[in-house]
């Protein structure tokens, strides 16, 4: 117990003077990923929120043939604004994208209406221009308002009530809660935290094995008394506490974070206090064994820092594979998704955020399983470093 | 005492080792000569218990390295080629991390620390990390890491590989200092003169085969050359490649 423990610390010790690798362990994932997160998701936001808001200036071409629409669109934040002269430099301007937006009134228009034609208008936009595509969808349902309240006023005129052409009234009942709805933005905070975990112990698991091995320290370390199993024990015991490290920066930082994201206006109110940071920390602990013995394994396969390192990166992805196919599938939590670590975890951990019952079995098989596959893992690095091949 | 017996050791194809077999007494100092890939690294390294022959033995004051290679690291402090030290530790804390692992016992760990860093002299870098150190206080710093718990036999894989003159000189009165106090050291190289010069016993390897194993007067008369060089080389021819 007494050498585990001089392993341990020892490569806890080496590894905190090593800025480089501690600032990439504790900083790049636990830190950088949140506030990535929330700085995407606030400008988001806050294009989505101020849309209505904002006045949108759009050039319409014809303008004095339909005064009655242009005073309408302008009752609806919408104000027109001098532009191109004609088609073709209408054309011309929204290709170029001075211009993002022309409404183009023919000629024709006001005869069409008159003899009740459907009166035809042009919209003029490049649609593979995002921001142009959201300034076109709100003309266009402003257009379409117009036109619904044309064709009321109309059949009023002709004495028919306007509900006779509406023969069905749909009425969405949703049942979702704020706690739910925040799932859908916040699903993907588990990925997150699983990569930052893995980041964490990363460079130590390679430091420990194929580093030892490229520094040449390895040998004279197989030369003492002390059993192989022991050292490497020492070693994944120490990957393990950076990894659990870099999980609760990680979880905290997220917690931090989400009180700058104006959630509420957006109906979520997710599942995200301090307790449920401790739970979240809890529940993927037996993934931290895991993840350290999965590293160190496929880093004490490679030759060199270099190789290790290729490897690893293309490891820390692995865990997403799971995630990903059961949230493009919509799967719900079902008991066989326990049994497969890291996807147990975010299953649970995405009905921790939404609020919802967990069960305990599903739980307890969660952190079973992890634990198991972890301590298989553990076993089978012991194993290796037995071989002789390692000295590489 | 090291007794090795009719190792052999193959990586792949490459017969590294083909038969090796001497004796290192204690009390004395057995130099293992040979050119380069000859076999003396994977000769050390399968008495350091690294490595597994694929045939023979070997014991280490009677304790055989294959069946029971932890209690034989016991009585061994091996210096690998070109050991490595941990760069961001200081030299004492590398020797301290050795110390801790050969389980010495706590109260003790400091006294041998430092002792062992003056027996050294290498008390003016001792609280330096090593990262930076001269090919010489890395040398020194490995070697001090290795004696730590005073083992009774040392073997040394060419510590002199890259030092100065001075450095080699105080590495060869520390050897002969751990040879008055009765260990067995055994030490490989591949310069003849700093063998004959310290060396009780000299085993020549070839090929993977041992050559002569004699004192140097024995292997001047065997080889009937009156140059220790030509004698050297005279050895060498003695064994055919595989």
């Amino acid at each position: 117990m007494r050498v585990w423990l001089t392993v341990f610390i020892k490569e806890v010790v080496d590894n905190c003077r090593d800025r480089r690798t501690l600032a990439t362990a504790l900083l790049f994932g636990p830190l950088f990923g949140p506030m990535m997160f929330v700085f995407v998701i606030n400008l988001s936001i806050e294009r989505a929120l101020s849309d209505a808001d904002t006045v949108l200036e759009v050039p319409v071409i014809g303008e004095h043939l339909a005064p009655n629409l242009v005073r309408y669109l302008s009752s609806h934040n919408i104000d027109v604004i001098e532009g191109p002269e004609n088609r073709e430099a209408a054309l011309a301007a929204v290709k170029e994208g001075s211009v993002d937006v022309v409404v183009l009134i023919p000629d024709t228009f006001a005869e069409e209406l008159a003899g009740n034609i459907p009166a035809r208008i042009e919209l003029i936009a490049d649609q593979a221009n995002r921001e142009a595509e959201r300034d076109m969808r709100r003309v266009r349902i402003a257009l379409a308002s117009y036109s619904q309240e044309l064709s009321t006023l109309r059949l009023i005129a002709r004495g028919i009530s306007p509900t006779s052409i509406r023969a069905i009234n749909i009425d969405e009942v949703d049942v979702s809660t704020p706690s739910g709805r925040s799932a859908i933005l916040l699903g993907m905070m588990s990925y997150f935290f699983i990569f930052a975990l893995l980041m964490g112990g990363m460079y130590l698991a390679i430091d420990t094995t194929a580093g030892e091995r490229e520094r040449g320290s390895l040998e004279p370390i197989l030369a003492l008394p002390v059993t192989r199993s022991t050292l490497m024990l020492g070693k994944i015991g120490a990957t393990c506490l950076f990894m659990a490290a870099s999980l609760l920066l990680s979880l905290w930082s997220f917690y931090f974070s989400l009180q700058f994201l104006p959630l509420e206006q957006l109906g979520m109110t997710p599942n995200y206090g301090p307790d449920v940071v401790m739970m979240a920390f809890f529940l993927l602990l037996p993934f931290i064994l895991l993840g350290a013995s999965a590293m160190t394994l496929v880093a004490s396969f490679t030759k060199s820092y270099k190789e290790a390192q290729t490897w690893l990166s293309v490891l820390l992805v692995a865990p997403t594979l799971p995630i990903l196919v059961v949230s493009i599938l919509m799967m719900r939590p079902k008991l066989e998704f326990m049994f497969i670590p890291s996807l147990s975890q975010h299953l649970i951990l995405v009905d921790l955020i939404k609020n919802e019952p967990i069960s305990g079995l599903h739980v307890l098989i969660s952190v079973v399983s992890t634990l198991i596959i972890g301590i298989v893992l553990t076993w089978i690095c012991a194993r290796l470093y037995r071989r002789e091949a390692l000295l590489g | 005492m090291i007794v090795v017996n009719d190792i052999h050791k193959s990586f792949g194809k490459v017969k590294a080792v083909r038969g090796v077999s001497f004796d290192a007494p204690d009390g004395k100092i057995t130099g293992l000569l040979g050119p380069n890939g000859a076999g003396k690294s994977t000769t050390l390294r399968v008495l350091y218990t690294v490595l597994k022959p694929d045939q023979g033995s070997a014991q280490i004051d009677n304790i055989d390295v294959v069946t029971d290679g932890l209690s034989a690291r016991q009585q061994i402090g091996a210096l690998p080629h070109g050991a490595g030290l941990y760069p961001n530790l200081t030299a004492r804390e590398n020797i301290r991390y050795y110390a801790n692992l050969c389980d010495i016992d706590k109260s003790e760990v400091d006294d041998r620390v430092d002792a062992i860093i003056r027996r050294l002299e290498i008390d003016d870098f001792a609280d330096r990390r090593t990262k930076g150190f001269s090919q010489g206080q890395r040398t020194k710093v490995a070697l001090a890491r290795s004696l730590v718990h005073n083992p009774k036999n040392i073997l040394l894989d060419e510590p002199t590989n890259g030092l100065d003159v001075m450095a080699t000189r105080s590495l060869r009165d520390l050897i002969l200092k751990l040879k008055e106090e009765g260990h067995c050291v055994l030490f490989s190289s591949h310069i003849m003169q700093e063998v004959a010069a310290l060396c009780d016993d000299i085993c020549i390897i070839a090929n993977g085969k041992v050559a002569i194993d004699d004192s140097a007067d024995g292997i001047l008369e065997k080889t009937g050359c009156d140059d220790l060089e030509d004698a050297f080389v005279a050895a060498i021819h003695m064994v055919e490649p595989d």
